[in-house]
């Protein structure tokens, strides 16, 4: 389930979307190789998709990695890992079975 | 048009409880800002602020009197009854009717309101307080200075994010200055410290998790403060006519709006504001000695507001001294500009600059004198003191040293 979220297109599409959506724009007009410039995105509006993915992804995004984002591959990258991380951290058992004595 | 002098000023904020502390700490280098411990934020980006340590409304209200108006009010009076013991003022009927109150404030008693919401939304409460709107408008603390003192006179609130305060000063300048009021108590005060208000403030990505460190390279946001600070001005005449002495004259102020964007400061916009201040105060650049920068910590700010002096100085910029005292303080919002205005009063008046503290290293976009780490000992006659709000609303504040 995880894998297939993280490696497939699933996760970029969804990601497209969510940028398209915040931004009221054409989703036929966001794709991966957009520049911020290109599609009219300045810092304000890189907070407000970063929320929406926030809450899509239930992941958080630390404050200096969305000073890094200057893109949408960047976003999508970044929310690969913050969404691998998570899965990591949720397929770790918090209380581990006691070994077989 | 009348000559406006400064009679009185009074100050509660994360640096001490009055303006003696206040004075001391900038005059020490000394930092407000620790780990917030009154309101609950432990699932936040950031623990720091500069809170009013100690503070008990007890000490300064009967029970009752502080059951009836927020925190943010109360600093207001707090900082008004300095204000108005240090000038001196002895009220009568014709000076309560001759004043004004002009304050400023940008959350007003929102913490208050949250607790309302927070009792209906989340704790299935079927009620609310009834003074949950009294406490929460904007205009309770200039409402409570008028009860307070009895004053009659027009007075209102101003809510321009953080040029607020500054913006209360402006025109409760140009009242005086014009003869609309003889006297008039102005300032702003702010309580921003709960959970939904840091929330959002969490959510800006703006704030930040460590120090606020203005115009050096490492800045990583802004932290943010509570407090108040208030002011008693009048006309030349009318202080030195009750025997009064003036501390500091407001020489004029500047104002301007971006038009640019909802958040991202626009440099010419600043710029404009700090050269109309200079219009109005009918000074040269090179009459400016000290700069109370906005100087909030963030990246753009800091760029923007030396790109600002830049444009309004030329090339008297690079000899300007200038420091943000929000490093010590934090970002009171709403009272930033009353705040930042007396540390620039208490600069002209002590030949005492505050300093810049937990500056670390250069950054080649803001390459002027931010008077690093070290209070600094200059006598200055004008000052200014720069307040640049989210919305893109600017004010500029001239003040001279009265002599």
């Amino acid at each position: 389930m995880s894998d297939d979220l993280t490696h497939n297109e699933e996760l970029t599409r969804r990601v497209l979307r969510i940028i398209a959506e915040t931004q009221r724009k054409d989703p036929a007009q966001v794709t991966i190789d957009s520049s911020f410039e290109e599609l009219g995105i300045d810092s304000m509006d890189g907070v407000n998709i970063v929320f929406a993915l926030e809450n899509e992804f239930d992941i958080n995004v630390p404050d200096e990695e969305v000073k890094n984002i200057r893109n949408v591959r960047d976003m999508v990258e970044g929310v690969r890992t913050l969404v691998e991380q998570r899965n990591l951290q949720s397929d770790t058992p918090s209380d581990p079975a006691p070994a077989a004595s | 048009m009348r000559r406006v002098v400064v009679t009185g000023i009074g100050v509660i904020c994360g640096l001490g409880k009055d303006r003696e502390a206040f004075q001391k700490a900038l005059r020490e280098g000394r930092c407000g800002i620790g780990p917030i411990t009154n309101t609950e934020c432990h699932d936040l980006r950031f623990r720091n602020g500069a809170e009013v340590r100690g503070y008990d409304p007890n000490d300064h209200f009967s029970p009752k009197e502080a059951d009836m108006i927020d925190r943010f009010a109360q600093f207001a009076v707090v900082a008004a009854r300095e204000a108005v013991c240090q000038s001196g003022v002895e009220w009568n009927t014709d000076l309560r009717e001759n004043s004004a109150i002009v304050t400023g404030s940008c959350v007003g008693g929102q913490a208050t309101e949250n607790q309302g919401f927070w009792d209906v939304y989340k704790m299935g409460k079927t009620r609310v307080h009834p003074m949950t709107i009294p406490k929460t408008m904007a205009n309770a603390g200039a409402s409570a200075i008028s009860l307070e003192f009895g004053i009659t006179g027009p007075a209102f609130t101003i809510a321009t994010a953080c040029s607020s305060s500054a913006h209360a000063i402006g025109q409760a300048f140009t009242m005086v200055r014009s003869g609309m009021a003889d006297l008039a108590i102005t300032g702003g005060s702010e309580a921003p410290f709960s959970y939904g208000i840091l929330k959002a403030w969490e959510a800006m990505r703006v704030v930040s998790p460590t120090l606020c460190r203005p115009f050096s390279r490492d800045r990583n946001g802004m932290v943010l403060g509570e407090g108040g600070a208030m002011m008693v001005i009048e006309s030349l005449d009318h202080a030195l006519a009750r025997g009064a002495k003036p501390i500091a004259e407001i020489a004029g102020f500047g104002m301007s709006s971006d038009a640019h964007h909802i958040t991202q400061p626009s440099a010419e916009g600043a710029a404009k504001a700090v050269r109309m201040a200079l219009k109005d105060a009918r000074i040269a650049p090179e009459q400016v000695g000290y700069v109370n920068a906005h100087g909030t910590g963030t990246t753009v700010n800091d760029i923007t507001e030396t790109k600002a002096l830049h444009l309004a100085f030329g090339d008297h910029a690079k000899h300007l001294a200038i420091s943000s005292t929000k490093a010590m303080h934090g970002h009171t919002l709403g009272a930033a500009g009353a705040l930042e205005s007396a540390a620039a009063i208490v600069a002209l008046s002590t030949g005492i600059l505050p300093a810049t503290i937990h500056f670390n290293e250069c950054d080649p976009e803001c390459d002027l004198d931010y008077i690093p780490n070290c209070p600094r000992k200059a006598d200055v006659e004008y000052a200014i003191s720069n307040s640049f709000a989210f919305g893109g609303l600017n004010i500029v504040l001239a003040w001279r040293k009265f002599q």
